[in-house]
């Protein structure tokens, strides 16, 4: 358990959700936790609420949890998973509009300096700044 | 009711995602088959519950289920719906305000509104139908009319709001998925309360 804010990436296939952490842990190793999730629950492409809270509260910090996601139903689904959550959790948690994989990675290599959540998100989304 | 709406989209799920393949990722139709079939098993149960409890039971059942965007779009609306009765509004006679209710939760967490070839553009239309033809003796005949042209209309709209939204022009022509599982589900609940009378 680091003490750092917890990176969770929400794909609709769980290849590139899986991918995406493969490629943070090489950036960061163990100093952020990262969780994934991907597919439905069948194991076809989609996102599942249930996967989502599953991976949101396998890596649960204090200091707060980033969620990258990809398409649209990745992001509605997290919003969703994120209100199910008890209300002291979900103030600590952001949805990043970035790009998955990029996005992962720099709001991971913050997250690994020890930046606060709002930092990490921003150095996510620096990225869909244009 | 829950049974009939619910059947309604298991039986025109291939069509569903017929019209998902056009414009989306083909899965509308799987999707709701799936949220829907997760609500059947439970139907008994949830028929037996208060009428706010049932709706969010459907609700929840659906952001459980559906897998796709559509599980939290149709799941807020049942949840909004369910909380307004807990609220203390009263069907039929506060149905405006019922609907109004889970209406506007689709658009908050769609973060859309009308003309976007979306869901809203036949949940807002029948809305509207509900309350200008309120107390009319054929208002669910309006309520189903409207629920099928509106649909019809999204065909030449231009997407700009969900996976369709990518392909810009190219999604000009095709009706939206998720409108015709809205008109669906309204024709269902329309037919039902008929078959009542």
């Amino acid at each position: 358990m680091s003490g750092n804010v917890g990176i969770v990436i929400v794909s609709h296939s769980i290849d590139v959700a899986k991918g995406a952490a493969d490629m943070v842990r090489q950036m960061v190793g163990e100093d952020v936790q990262v969780a994934f999730c991907g597919g439905n629950a069948e194991g076809g492409l989609g996102t599942d609420v249930a996967l989502i809270l599953q991976a949101i509260n396998s890596i649960w910090s204090p200091k707060g949890v980033a969620v990258m996601v990809d398409l649209g139903g990745a992001e509605t689904n997290s919003e969703m998973a994120v209100e199910m959550l008890p209300a002291e959790k979900r103030g600590s948690i952001v949805i990043c509009n970035a790009p998955i994989v990029e996005g992962a990675v720099m709001a991971a290599a913050e997250a690994a300096g020890g930046g606060s959540l709002e930092r990490v998100r921003a150095a996510a989304e620096e990225l869909s700044a244009g | 009711m829950i049974v009939r709406g619910a059947e309604r989209i298991v039986a025109n799920a291939e069509e569903l995602c017929e019209l998902d393949r056009a414009i989306g990722d083909g899965d509308h139709g799987t999707n709701m088959k799936r949220g829907l079939q997760a609500v059947l098993a439970k139907a008994e149960d949830i028929a037996a519950l208060p009428t706010g409890e049932a709706l969010s039971a459907i609700g929840r059942t659906l952001v459980m289920t559906v897998g796709g965007a559509s599980g939290p779009l149709y799941g807020s609306f049942f949840l909004a719906a369910g909380a307004a009765i807990e609220r203390g509004r009263r069907l039929p006679e506060d149905l405006v305000d019922v609907v109004t209710a889970g209406v506007d939760a689709v658009g908050a967490r769609g973060r859309s509104t009308a003309g976007e070839k979306t869901m809203l553009d036949v949940l807002i239309p029948v809305l509207d139908t509900l309350k200008s033809e309120a107390g009319r003796a054929d208002l669910l005949g309006q309520v189903k009319a409207t629920a099928r042209e509106s649909t019809a209309r999204t065909a030449p709209m231009l997407a700009t709001k969900g996976r369709a939204a990518y392909l810009g022009l190219r999604s000009v022509g095709h009706v939206d998925p998720g409108a015709r599982s809205s008109c669906l589900i309204v024709e269902a609940v329309c037919d039902t309360l008929e078959a009542r009378r």
